[in-house]
């Protein structure tokens, strides 16, 4: 009896320790694989639930895009320059049919949407915005993406940032290619010329300073899905 | 099991399931939160970008770091979205078990239980002597335990809230929008926590046996906190020939339930200690202890074993008030069945006891 007593006391002991000591920590190594593979039945959850007909709407007016905070990887918020690079243009390729090479005048002359939705941030924050663009489901009819593209890569001059979606989100009719923010062009704070913006992802996921959009028959990773974030990053 | 019995009797209290889904509860639970303290501390505050939120007076202090799980946002994010399925898969798997096997019994809310609790707060605060009578449960762990898998099943959806805004949005719009979905699964979690503390804290300062109930299922109910009269962090010793007299009473027929007999537990015939006749008497109203000129005289004993600090414990149920009666002093069992006109929703009875005692 007093065994079992100072073993189950010892066993408490131990396991306080380990908690202890795993407290801000990452936990143990082995058990990555286990999440790695909790995160892919997670995916296969969030694909089920997936609908094109799942639409968000910002409810609050007031604060429209009043502080939506701003971020990029690299040092001072990414400037294209013509000079260094020549003129803009959005390469859209990949498993396509026709490539498209669409400078800011091409994509203002399609099919625009205005909408003003949330961004909804991993961090848990979130701000009501509005944006004006082009839909990626639009670009794709254009290019002619092939039945095999089950994904796209929105890519950057970020220095290399880029995620990959899967290609029931990138059809998304909320998911843009906007150029326009509050009615007015694009600041280099939020992604100038062109970015990727979408209520359907975090927004993470959402490229700005987009170059390419690229449809592949796999995924890609992704700049910050590569470092541990969740590849879907679905809402 | 058999060297157990030897030194007391003891009832199987926990299925192996009930302590299964226990103690991976313990763990699944302590890792979401500690993984979600880590996921707030991303953003510790509620507003949204732009306005201010009404109801969180801490908006911005971040949780303290060892408080938390995962190391960085996308680590904790991982360990959450993957103990998710653990805590709801085995919260569903003791739900569905309690269902069928009819353990919910032992935690659905009956009448008399707000009494019950009331009571027992005041044995805690000193302004009863003894302990009410109770089934498995005092009417406090009863109202708790019986909150708890519904706090469960509120985190778990204001959790799919938050997780998809966009494609569960009537599921979001329900709790009030994303930003005040994600305000109650917090502020479910805080109660889960506060509760759960308080958990641990009675279950060492008022019952640690029932540790070992929840290890290996046994619970000696001669020890339990209503045999010794126990408030937090003081247990008494039971005197030994109380012992003797107890531990043949039955417990659990009639418990808190008002004669009804709880059916699944405590039944005679898987207690070979106790007598045959127990079986007869379970359920019954005590005939003699309802009488003011049976217990009167004795209420005064009472006080005084109260006030020199020994126990006395109360044996409460009928069935053992009679075997007290059998083994005991004549002070002790006639004490024991003015504590059981008590539990008979008779309170006046011990109160004029007192009255006539002084």
């Amino acid at each position: 009896m007093m065994d079992r007593r100072r073993f189950l006391a010892l066993g408490g002991l131990g396991a306080a320790a380990l908690i202890a000591e795993a407290c801000d920590s990452r936990g143990p190594k082995s058990v990555l694989p286990v999440l790695r593979w909790a995160e892919r039945r997670n995916e296969g959850v969030e694909r089920v639930l997936f609908r094109h007909t799942s639409m968000d709407h910002a409810a609050s007016e007031r604060s429209v895009g009043r502080k939506m905070p701003s971020y990029y990887i690299s040092h001072a918020p990414p400037v294209w320059d013509p000079a260094v690079r020549g003129a803009w243009a959005l390469e859209v390729g990949g498993a396509v049919r026709k490539p498209l090479r669409l400078t800011l005048e091409d994509l203002a002359k399609l099919p625009r949407v205005t909408q003003r939705i949330n961004h909804y941030c991993v961090e848990g924050w979130t701000a009501a915005t509005q944006f004006t663009g082009v839909r990626v489901s639009t670009l794709a009819r254009l290019a002619g993406a092939t039945p095999d593209a089950g994904y796209v890569d929105f890519q950057s001059f970020d220095d290399g940032y880029h995620e990959s979606w899967d290609i029931d989100s990138a059809l998304h009719p909320q998911t843009l290619v906007a150029f326009m923010r509050e009615g007015r062009p694009l600041s280099s704070w939020y992604g100038a010329p062109a970015r990727v913006h979408s209520p359907v992802k975090l927004g993470y996921k959402n490229t700005k300073y987009l170059t390419k959009v690229v449809f592949m028959p796999q995924r890609n990773g992704g700049y910050w899905s590569d470092k541990g974030y969740e590849w879907y990053g679905g809402t | 099991m058999a060297a157990t019995l030897a030194e007391h009797p003891t009832e199987k209290r926990h299925h192996w399931i009930v302590r299964a889904t226990h103690w991976v509860n313990v763990v699944a639970l302590t890792l979401m939160v500690g993984s979600g303290l880590r996921i707030f501390n991303a953003y510790p505050m509620f507003a949204r970008k732009g306005e201010t939120f009404c109801c969180w007076p801490w908006e911005g202090h971040a949780i303290p770091k060892w408080l938390t799980f995962g190391g960085w946002l996308a680590g904790a994010r991982n360990w959450h979205f993957a103990m998710m399925w653990v805590l709801a898969v085995n919260g569903a798997v003791y739900l569905a078990f309690i269902w069928l096997h009819g353990e919910w019994r032992d935690l659905a809310p009956r009448r008399g239980d707000v009494r019950d609790a009331w009571e027992m707060i005041k044995f805690y605060l000193f302004v009863r002597k003894t302990h009410p009578h109770q089934g498995k449960h005092n009417a406090l762990q009863k109202s708790v335990y019986f909150a708890l898998p519904w706090l469960g099943v509120l985190a778990v959806l204001t959790g799919l809230a938050i997780w998809k805004p966009v494609q569960l949005a009537p599921l979001t719009a329900l709790f009030g929008g994303y930003v005040w979905a994600r305000y109650w699964h917090f502020l479910v979690m805080l109660t889960l926590v506060l509760l759960g503390l308080g958990h641990v804290f009675m279950v060492f300062a008022v019952d640690p046996q029932s540790l070992r109930s929840m290890v290996t299922g046994h619970y000696d109910e001669s020890r339990s906190p209503e045999a010794l009269n126990a408030r937090p962090l003081l247990r008494f010793r039971p005197r030994p020939v109380m012992t003797i007299g107890r531990g043949q009473g039955d417990r659990g027929q009639g418990t808190g339930e008002r004669g009804q007999g709880t059916g699944d537990r405590g039944q005679p015939a898987d207690r070979p200690s106790a007598p045959a006749a127990m079986a007869a008497d379970a359920g019954k109203p005590p005939p003699p202890s309802d009488h003011p000129a049976f217990s009167a005289p004795a209420v005064g004993t009472q006080r005084d074993v109260d006030a020199s600090g020994d126990a006395d414990s109360s044996a409460g149920d009928a069935d053992r008030a009679a075997h007290a009666t059998v083994a005991a002093p004549p002070s002790v069992a006639v004490d024991a069945e003015v504590d059981a006109g008590e539990t008979e929703d008779a309170p006046e009875l011990g109160d004029s006891g007192k009255e006539a005692g002084r």
